[in-house]
């Protein structure tokens, strides 16, 4: 089984991620589950949403404690939030940022990357919303999932244009951390 | 009855918990629909407002109202006249409907009602605990509990028709844990129009409200009267004992999925400590029973379904056997320090034969999350049980103790 | 920690809670253009624009969320959202 956490705000489409995540992995013929750990209701407040992604039926219940892979939709968020918190060694941990990995400073022997998202949904989507493209960095810094199911998985819920817009964001983010990888 | 799911997975969607319900309401094929927004149940009125303003659920009527007395009051009516009658809330709602609670089961008006566990105030406090329909264990409404999305949607039809039986009359709640069900991604199979029409017919109640043919419903009925009603009302909860299995056995034959009728069980063959519990919480139960009878823990689930009518001869029949048995509660009933399933199932082993120890953990309250850690712990101290007797019959799990 | 029964708390506890992390973009202040209306002081919905001596005005970035009431609403263009570095 795989554990995804991400960490996020508010208002930063936190839960919208690991709910397209469940969606595209199933597509992708595996069993998968999606669930919020909703603070106080309010945009800005601290957010996790998880994910889990197995080859059978998933039971469990539990919020993720151990995971596999960690992403974080805002920094800022690492002044507050323990966001490597029992992340596995050979995990990897994805930052919003537009500094480089180095600078970030965590407890943790897991691989951190960056990925701008803010800027590349600035420029493609038109607005600051890093979800999506967020999950196009995933796909290309795991493997663990395909950039086509996320980008239908969009399609699906955000229906013309804005889907477009999405979708070729994501691609975006796949491929640099394709590179980086 | 042997019980060999057959889910293929092609039929299956991911959606989200509330979807899956809204979508069962919908196939069944409600007349009236009233309900007040109140979260974590504010999903499914919202999905079943858009099926509406689709038009995809026909002949049905929703009904805004402002607020849960009003939205159960409603129905109160509709179900009178005939008309198959669902309503959705939680907490603070489920509480605020009290009153209408007992009206409903005394005019016996076979309503439908998801639960979507909550904690109750105060402190306000929005996550999940079972708390809410706990505390309405005694207005005569049949409670069921959802250990997954599959089952919760698929529990929708089995209701309506438990509660529409002509023996039976008598309403339900279907209780899904709020956020940990409500809220989660999962794959299931939407309920089925073409078996569910089939499943259940339309609702046609013996005696109905028309102009026609007056009637009134709930009448006066003073104390040369009252006790009789209320034995005819426990002798329709005693019927719902045999409905809720022969309907799951029914619904099996047709859709080929089951999770239970008034129990379900895991590994409880050979079990020395038997775990018992209601709601999501029984899918991360298992998972530690996979893990530890790896390392030859004898240890097995009764997955309790029917907390009303209480199904008392099928749980001594697991539980008989067993070393030790540990109930988990969701809920607690202040003054007695321990849950309602703890006290219901200590008090139906009285005047028997079986002897088998009882403790209780009160768990999961306000949303508290259950990692498989502290199932494990319970799992170990109710070991402990077997060889040195009980130490703490009831206790608050988790607790702590640097915040007191 | 220790809760108090009932749940009864101080007053003012939201300042504990710094929300200047939830910003995408930050205002900045041009003095020059500024005719000291204080419309940006009076619409701020987080009280983050704060009067000074002189007339003028500083922003409070412990508390803004970067949400361009301000901006949107100076008669001079006197203030500007910038992408913020993190």
């Amino acid at each position: 089984m795989k554990e995804i956490r991400i960490h996020g705000r508010g208002g930063q489409g936190s839960v919208t991620a690991a709910e397209l995540l469940a969606v595209a992995a199933f597509a992708d013929g595996k069993f998968s589950q999606a669930f919020p750990a909703f603070g106080v209701e309010r945009r800005g407040a601290p957010v996790q949403a998880f994910t889990r992604i197995n080859d059978t039926p998933i039971r469990l219940r539990s919020q993720i404690y151990e995971p596999d892979y960690v992403i974080v939709q805002d920094p800022t968020l690492l002044e507050s939030v323990d966001v490597a918190s029992g992340l596995k060694d050979d995990g990897v941990l994805i930052i919003n940022s537009d500094f480089d990995p180095e600078k970030f400073k965590l407890d943790t022997k897991a691989k951190i990357m960056t990925v701008n998202a803010t800027k590349i949904a600035l420029d493609i989507i038109g607005m600051p919303i890093v979800n999506t493209v967020l999950l196009g960095a995933f796909a290309g810094a795991t493997g663990e999932i395909r950039p086509e199911s996320i980008m239908e998985a969009v399609r699906e819920r955000f229906p013309g244009k804005v889907g477009d817009r999405n979708a070729q964001a994501i691609m975006k983010a796949y491929e640099m951390m394709e590179g980086q990888k | 009855m042997a019980h060999e799911m057959k889910m293929n997975k092609k039929n299956m969607v991911v959606v989200e918990g509330s979807y899956a319900v809204a979508h069962a309401v919908k196939t069944c094929r409600p007349n009236v629909i009233s309900a007040y927004p109140i979260t974590p149940q504010t999903h499914i009125v919202e999905d079943l407002s858009k099926f509406m303003a689709d038009g995809e659920i026909p002949n049905c009527e929703y009904i805004n109202v402002e607020s849960e007395f009003s939205a159960l009051s409603a129905l109160v009516g509709s179900s009178a006249v005939g008309a198959r009658s669902y309503s959705a809330t939680t907490s603070q709602g489920l509480e605020l409907m009290h009153e209408v609670l007992f009206n409903v089961a005394g005019m016996r008006l076979p309503i439908v009602m998801t639960v979507t566990n909550r904690a109750v105030s105060a402190p306000i406090n929005i996550w999940n605990d079972q708390q809410d329909s706990i505390s309405q264990r005694d207005t005569g409404w049949i409670q069921l509990y959802a250990e997954n999305i599959q089952e919760v949607s698929d529990m929708t039809a089995q209701a309506f028709k438990i509660s529409e039986d002509r023996d039976i009359m008598m309403p339900s709640m279907t209780c899904m844990d709020g956020f940990i069900l409500s809220h989660v991604y999962e794959p299931l199979i939407l309920l089925e129009q073409d078996i569910t029409d089939e499943f259940l017919p339309p609702f046609k109640p013996e005696r109905t409200l028309d102009p026609k043919n007056p009637l009134t419903f709930g009448a006066f009925a003073d104390p040369h009267f009252y006790t009789e009603f209320r034995y005819q009302q426990e002798c329709a909860m005693q019927k719902a004992l045999k409905k809720i299995e022969s309907v799951a056995d029914e619904f099996y034959d047709m859709y080929g999925r089951y999770f239970g009728g008034l129990i379900d069980e895991y590994h409880t063959e050979d079990a020395d400590i038997i775990i018992m519990a209601m709601g999501s919480i029984i899918g991360t139960i298992k998972d530690v029973i996979d893990r530890l009878r790896e390392k030859n823990v004898k240890v097995g689930l009764l997955k309790v379904r029917a907390f009303r009518p209480f199904p008392a001869e099928a749980i001594m029949k697991v539980i008989r056997d067993a070393k030790v048995v540990v109930v988990l509660d969701k809920n607690i009933s202040l003054g007695m320090n321990a849950g309602a399933l703890f006290i219901e199932t200590k008090s139906i082993l009285y005047n028997t034969d079986i002897t088998v120890p009882v403790i209780g953990y009160m768990i999961g309250q306000g949303g508290r999350d259950i990692p498989m850690s502290t199932i494990e712990r319970i799992i170990a101290e109710a070991e402990e049980v077997i060889i040195s007797g009980i130490k703490k019959e009831s206790q608050f799990t988790d607790l702590k103790e640097e915040l007191i | 920690m220790k809760i108090v029964p009932g749940a009864v708390c101080e007053a003012g506890t939201s300042r504990v809670n710094k929300t200047g992390g939830w910003r995408t973009f930050k205002p900045v202040y041009d003095y020059d253009k500024c005719i000291k209306c204080k419309l940006c002081e009076l619409l701020c919905p987080d009280s983050s624009v704060l009067p000074k001596e002189d007339g003028y005005f500083e922003f409070d970035y412990d508390y803004c969320k970067g949400c361009g009431i301000c901006a949107n609403e100076c008669p001079k263009s006197a203030i500007t959202m910038v992408l913020e570095e993190k």
